[in-house]
């Protein structure tokens, strides 16, 4: 029995969690991977753009509660998505028409392209804050958990409850969804197969009839449809707050680096690393051990390989011993 | 003199700038800004060496500008006695497990070939490291935090005058560039930059959340001075006299004696507070121009001229026989140390180490702004780039404001549109500084002063 009540425990402090959180960092590093593959720069304005698409979810969600339409037990913002994801879409498009094109065309390195996200950053931060306020918002209605802990203990009889918040499951969900659906598009897909070459060799692409334009702008549809949906996710999860989105853009940056920038499943795949290697390394183990181990030798401290406070320093660790070791990543980069 | 007539120009209209924040805000703004700038400016010199000179990405100014804000409190805070012998012990022993550990590494490295065994023995050597580091530092951590928290609950410092920290400050920030340089510096140039950026986080972690060793968030405050006080300040005579020999003109045309007393009250409060900012201006210029004279004349150096080959054309430069990895770690270190010196200048002016403000938005990005707008590889338009970013950030506020009450001058004052713009001004800065690098980037890519190379 105490054996179970061990993995409950992992299930409900480190699985769950990490499941979501590595599903939302997922969403957001396919995105710096799919602009670092096709456009050929490290886009700091990455968390940004996340918080702006999700700034506009949660005005059509206003929009949507005013009019008193609801989704009833699924959050209304789910409603507000689709909506919000097509104005994300006409800004990426006019910001690349304005900014990134320009660079493009000339070929500048990479650098100088970095270089230009970096205002890119500035300015979508301060649209942000000046149309929603840098306070914390929370924009998540409808049923709140799927299974409670109390209630979970009742059913089971366990000592240990098992909460699953409904955010959780429909993150995972809808990444699986979108992620499969993604990889059909790049793996089974005329356009998909284009963007793959062209992210593979320019000059070869171009020769074989491939039209850039057209690529450039699905890169950016997708794009915005993943900060879109990656960011509001995170939003309805935790809370929507500017400053918290622009910090996600590093454990976000490691997930990609993690996987080999360039390669959209290391990417999703490095999410995960990322966010299992964030909670694990963390987690205090004392009641862990209290189920599993005898009574005697019951540990006297937290069991705690690192304090919480370094949560974020941990996936930099990481990303700092892949880039030294294996700087493709641990699946092999560049391969779109 | 034709030749440098741009950059005559520009600083005096940067110069005419601040003037007029005097005359019509404040002296004593006028001045903070003023040393603002020039702190900022001396992290542009320093990210102006690697960018401008070598071509070198770093964006973990943010880390060295905190490192040199701990050296400031190390060196100038008085030791916490009882905080030293409670854990001291401890401590120092740790320092002693962690010197050996990295010996040990280093031994490893040198003594095997380099396999996947050696790769195993250094990952245990680090991880059983860090255990027995954990179990020994433990308590003392714990008996240091515990020892008066509301007001110390760390080691303290040495109780050094602060300016020694400038130095040391840049010794800590030039030690940090050194081991990231080695590791790191192999890396791509946007590699690089995340690596840098994420390094930097890391080490804002550590001095946030080490309270025996920073107080974390806690905050230091109450730090020395080097400037005299305010308050000591009006009591002294020669400053009054001083004080009302200035405003004489203006004191002479009130009458009445307890009203000229107060007015000169008034002035001798104003003006000590600008007498102390001039202090701090007059050190930091001295800094600056120091600065300014070495990175010039290593600009024209040979050593100068062998970086821009470097930067040019890395494998022309290296098939010319020069060692390309040393000289960028080189730069890397020279450049990351005068940022330090920046931090433990900031550090010094508040007068409090604040952890919790190190952001990156603040003390990475806006830093490379400014050599960006000012212009890289130009060491008096990195100096230029900070003064005139440093001074739109602060001025951001009054001009947005402005504009906002010029655009929504129709409505009405409770209209929502109004007061909710009104309100979101302070992030008018962000605005204008993307817009502003943006422009630059597109229509002058060299910055306002950009580069020019003569060989003399």
């Amino acid at each position: 029995m105490d054996f179970v009540n061990a993995i409950i425990l992992l299930l409900n402090y480190i699985f769950v969690p990490a499941l979501a959180y590595g599903s939302q960092l997922a969403l957001g590093a396919i995105f710096v991977t799919l602009i670092y593959g096709i456009l050929r720069f490290a886009n700091f304005a990455t968390g940004d753009m996340m918080s702006f698409g999700t700034m506009f979810t949660i005005l059509f969600t206003w929009y949507f509660q005013s009019l008193g339409i609801s989704l009833g037990v699924l959050p209304t913002a789910l409603l507000a998505i689709p909506f919000a994801i097509i104005f994300m879409i006409c800004y990426m498009l006019l910001i690349d028409k304005f900014v990134f094109k320009y660079y493009r065309v000339n070929k500048s390195p990479p650098v100088q392209l970095a270089m230009v996200s970096i205002g890119v950053m500035f300015v979508t931060q301060a649209v942000v804050r000046i149309v929603i306020g840098p306070s914390d918002r929370r924009f998540f209605d409808g049923e709140k958990f799927i299974i409670k802990a109390g209630e979970f203990k009742e059913m089971t009889g366990l000592n240990e409850g098992l909460a699953i918040k409904s955010t959780q499951v429909l993150t995972i969900i809808v990444t699986l969804i979108l992620v499969s659906t993604l990889f059909w598009f790049l793996n089974k897909t005329k356009t998909g197969k284009s963007m793959r070459a062209y992210s593979d060799n320019e000059d070869l692409a171009l020769l074989s009839g491939i039209d850039p334009k057209k690529i450039v702008m699905i890169t950016w549809i997708i794009a915005g449809i993943l900060a879109t949906i990656g960011g509001a996710l995170y939003g309805l999860d935790k809370s929507f707050k500017p400053f918290t989105y622009f910090n996600n853009m590093l454990p976000i940056f490691a997930a990609a680096i993690v996987g080999g920038i360039g390669n959209p499943f290391g990417a999703f795949l490095g999410g995960y690393v990322i966010a299992f290697s964030e909670i694990l390394l963390t987690y205090a183990y004392r009641k862990f051990f209290m189920y599993v181990l005898p009574e005697s030798m019951e540990p006297g401290g937290l069991v705690q390989l690192l304090s919480t406070d370094y949560k974020f320093a941990v996936s930099f660790s990481i990303l700092v011993i892949v880039l030294l070791y294996r700087p493709s990543g641990i699946f092999k980069g560049k391969v779109l | 003199m034709r030749k440098n007539l741009n950059v005559i120009a520009a600083y005096s209209i940067m110069m005419g700038l601040i003037i007029l924040v005097g005359i019509f805000q404040s002296w004593n703004i006028a001045l903070s800004i003023f040393n603002l700038c020039l702190i900022s400016a001396v992290m542009t010199m320093g990210a102006n060496i690697q960018w401008g000179y070598a071509g070198l990405i770093n964006f973990g100014i943010m880390g060295y500008t905190a490192l040199g804000g701990l050296a400031a409190v190390l060196i100038s805070v008085n030791p916490v006695q009882e905080a030293w012998s409670a854990g001291g012990s401890n401590i120092l022993f740790s320092l002693f497990l962690i010197i050996g550990m990295v010996l040990a590494v280093r031994y490893v490295l040198k003594k095997y070939e380099k396999s996947k065994i050696r790769t195993y023995i250094i990952a245990t050597i680090i991880i059983s490291g860090i255990i027995i580091i954990r179990f020994v530092s433990e308590p003392g951590i714990e008996a240091i935090e515990e020892v008066n928290p509301a007001k110390t609950g760390f080691l303290g410092g040495l109780g050094l005058p602060i300016i020694f920290s400038w130095i040391v400050g840049a010794l800590f920030a030039g030690g940090l560039a050194f081991v990231i340089g080695k590791v790191a510096l192999g890396l791509r140039a946007d590699y690089l930059a995340i690596a840098t950026l994420l390094i930097s986080e890391i080490v804002i972690a550590i001095i946030k959340h080490e309270d025996w060793l920073t107080r974390g968030v806690k905050n230091v405050i109450g730090l020395k001075r080097p400037a005299p006080y305010e308050v000591d300040l009006q009591q002294t005579d020669w400053f009054i006299n001083l004080v009302e020999k200035f405003n004489s003109s203006k004191l002479n045309l009130i009458s009445d004696f307890a009203e000229r007393q107060s007015a000169l009250n008034q002035f001798v409060i104003e003006g000590s507070s600008v007498f102390v900012k001039l202090c701090y201006s007059g050190l930091f210029l001295i800094v600056v121009i120091i600065l300014l004279i070495l990175t010039q004349k290593a600009l024209y150096s040979p050593w100068g001229r062998m970086m821009r080959a470097i930067r040019d054309n890395e494998e022309a430069a290296n098939a010319m026989g020069k060692n390309v990895v040393k000289q960028h770690l080189l730069i890397f270190v020279l450049g990351s140390a005068i940022v330090g010196i920046a931090g433990a200048m900031l550090v010094t002016q508040d007068g409090l180490f604040t952890p919790g403000s190190y952001r990156p938005m603040r003390y990475t990005f806006l830093i490379w702004v400014m050599v960006i707008v000012g212009g890289s590889g130009n060491n008096f338009g990195a100096i230029l780039g900070g003064f005139v970013v440093w001074f739109l950030w602060i001025e951001a506020a009054p001009i947005g404001l402005y504009l906002v009450n010029l655009t929504t001058a129709g409505l009405d004052d409770t209209h929502f549109l109004k007061v909710h713009l009104i309100e979101s001004v302070p992030y008018f800065r962000f605005l204008m500084m993307g817009i502003g690098l943006l422009l630059i980037m597109r229509y002058r890519p060299k910055g306002i002063l950009p580069e020019k190379i003569e060989i003399k």
